[in-house]
């Protein structure tokens, strides 16, 4: 299948700082890939620089096979896209908003109408629509901001943190909204996020970033059985860490031991064999275990395994 | 419509052209004005709370020093339009469109990128004709009559318009360089100069030193003399040319600072 975004070596400096490291990757047509990372990583800039906002420093992107820097009006035609704050005029009424983007995407009134009403459906914001933005909830401003995004039909739809500060069941709508339009329209959706299930539950395939670098790219299931079908989590006191840590490392049969703040992440390939050898290494460590626990992997541990720390860890960093 | 190699989707976006995306963009900025009346009437009440103090403790002391006939209304009323009209724009807005991320929306859009600012300019100067229009009849209620007659009175209200619509530039370059709403707001002070070094309130021939100096550059002295040409003498074309010209080269000035400022922005990201 033909490559709906593609980036080389991608860079992006502000002055001294480096938010974008040099990423590549590839995004199949009528794939929902996902842009998995902590806050600071270097996600929006990298959907910045894809949708023309903003020009690389070093590298390139191709997306629908146009270039980003090149043939920019190419791109922009092709795309739709939903920045991570709803970028909406509050003084508008929501069929405002959604009749100015058609008519400087070139709809006729016909067929703005057409496609108003059709978005209508997906985005579920009812009567609402002949409401001033200024009065809609968060979730609504989201779902108008994505019907936005999308009524130029677009091929290709990025969608920068699109559940951010909303509540569950808005966050579940959203969700519905973006697998029905992958699934009725076969449209490519690039979304980043920092919500390790959404990443799960949403993405055909998913790129892990930390520190404007892609750590670990691949489908959820494949990176997270790269660290072992189970995981074992032993929280221990926390003068125990390093010695918990080093008793682990040295039993052969364990896959992955990294140790985050007082507990130490093990990824093995059968937790029902591997937890005896656990208890028993820290048993004869000396280790004072305070919790042993078994489940089945997340993102969360692979972002550890491949950057040291949990998302959480790395955001507080980023923040400092 | 159309489609790339190997994408699934059809899209139906097409470039809309340059008309269109002028025409967009003035109309979106003009239904904002209408809802957004507060910002613009207020402003209207400066000039017409002037030209009537200013008559009424000026009139007799500047009547009383300058020769019989010398009609102080009439020079007074291109002062308040050009109050009226300066310094009214958009750029407030532009503002809270670059901090809500909105014009990042636009500028995802093939929109053409000239029609973002030459579109908020034309809904400017809309607003700065329909602001000339109650000074001018307040000044006629006050006793002003044009030499000119009516034809007058609309080429007075158009050399407002001319540099209302000017002046503009300042502050879409400031709203588009900084993004700051107070640097937006302290625009107006750019306008201190221009309208207090020049023949706000006494003749050219009046003035002496310095300020006579400065008033013989500044555009504004042009722009009055062309408008109180209308109201006070008649059809003095060299006087009307003159005000014109001086509109128009502040408006290269402003515009192509407003234009660069766009530019950069772009660039920026």
């Amino acid at each position: 299948m033909s490559a709906a975004i593609s980036a080389r070596g991608l860079v992006r400096r502000f002055g001294e700082t480096l938010a974008v490291a040099g990423v590549d990757l590839s995004v199949a047509t009528g794939e929902i890939f996902g842009f998995l990372g902590p806050n600071g990583a270097g996600k929006s800039t990298a959907v910045r620089m894809l949708t023309t906002l903003l020009s690389p420093t070093e590298g390139s992107a191709e997306v629908a096979g146009f270039d980003v820097e090149r043939e920019t009006e190419q791109v922009r035609l092709r795309i739709g896209v939903a920045l991570q704050e709803s970028a909406l005029d509050p003084k508008q009424t929501g069929r405002e908003i959604l009749d100015l983007q058609g008519r400087l995407y070139g709809l006729d009134a016909p067929v703005r109408a057409a496609r108003i009403a059709e978005l209508l459906e997906l985005v579920d914001i009812g009567d609402a629509i002949d409401r001033m933005v200024a009065t809609y909830s968060g979730g609504m401003k989201r779902r108008l901001d994505l019907a936005a995004a999308l009524v130029h039909r677009p091929e290709i739809v990025f969608l920068d943190e699109p559940t951010t500060g909303l509540d569950p069941v808005s966050r579940s709508m959203v969700w519905d909204e973006v697998r029905k339009l992958n699934r009725e329209s076969s449209t490519t959706i690039f979304l980043t996020t920092q919500y390790l299930e959404e990443a799960d539950s949403l993405c055909d395939r998913v790129a892990i970033i930390a520190k404007g670098r892609i750590v670990a790219q691949g489908s959820p299931t494949e990176l997270k059985r790269s660290i072992g079908a189970d995981v074992i989590i032993a929280r221990v006191a926390p003068d125990d860490v390093t010695r918990a840590t080093a008793a682990l490392r040295a039993v052969p049969e364990l896959g992955h031991v990294e140790a985050t703040g007082d507990s130490i992440v093990v990824g093995v390939s059968n937790g029902g064999t591997a937890i005896s050898p656990v208890a028993v290494a820290l048993s004869g460590a000396n280790v004072h275990v305070i919790e042993l626990t078994m489940r089945t992997p997340t993102l969360d541990d692979v972002f550890l395994e491949t950057t040291g720390a949990r998302m959480r860890d790395e955001e507080e960093g980023a923040l400092r | 419509m159309s489609t790339s190699a190997g994408t699934g989707t059809v899209t139906l976006a097409r470039r809309a052209g340059f008309a269109r995306d002028l025409s967009s963009v003035a109309l979106r900025a003009l239904r904002l004005t209408a809802r957004d009346k507060e910002s613009v009437i207020p402003g209207l009440f400066i000039p017409l709370f002037f030209l009537v103090v200013n008559i009424g403790s000026l009139q007799s002391f500047v009547e009383g020093n300058l020769p019989p006939g010398f009609d102080f209304k009439g020079f007074q009323l291109p002062v308040s339009v050009i109050f009226a009209v300066t310094g009214v724009s958009r750029a407030g807005s532009l503002v809270i469109d670059i901090q809500d991320g909105y014009l990042d929306r636009l500028l995802l859009t093939p929109v053409n990128r000239v029609t973002l600012l030459l579109g908020l300019m034309v809904a400017d100067l809309v607003v700065v004709t329909v602001l000339g229009v109650p000074v001018v009849i307040l000044g006629l209620l006050i006793g002003v009559s044009f030499e000119t007659g009516l034809v007058g009175m609309i080429v007075f209200i158009l050399i407002g318009t001319a540099w209302g619509v000017a002046f503009t530039g300042f502050p879409y370059a400031i709203a588009l360089t900084t993004g700051n709403p107070i640097a937006v707001n302290n625009a107006f002070l750019l306008f201190f100069p221009f309208a207090f070094l020049t023949t706000a309130y006494v003749p050219q021939g009046q003035l002496t030193g310095w300020l006579a100096a400065v008033a013989d550059w500044n555009p504004v002295t042009y722009l009055l003399a062309g408008m109180r040409a209308l109201v006070l003498e008649g059809w003095d074309w060299t006087a009307i040319g003159r005000a014109f010209l001086a509109a128009v080269l502040v408006g290269v000035v402003s515009f192509y600072l407003a234009f660069a400022s766009l530019r950069g922005r772009v660039r920026k990201g």
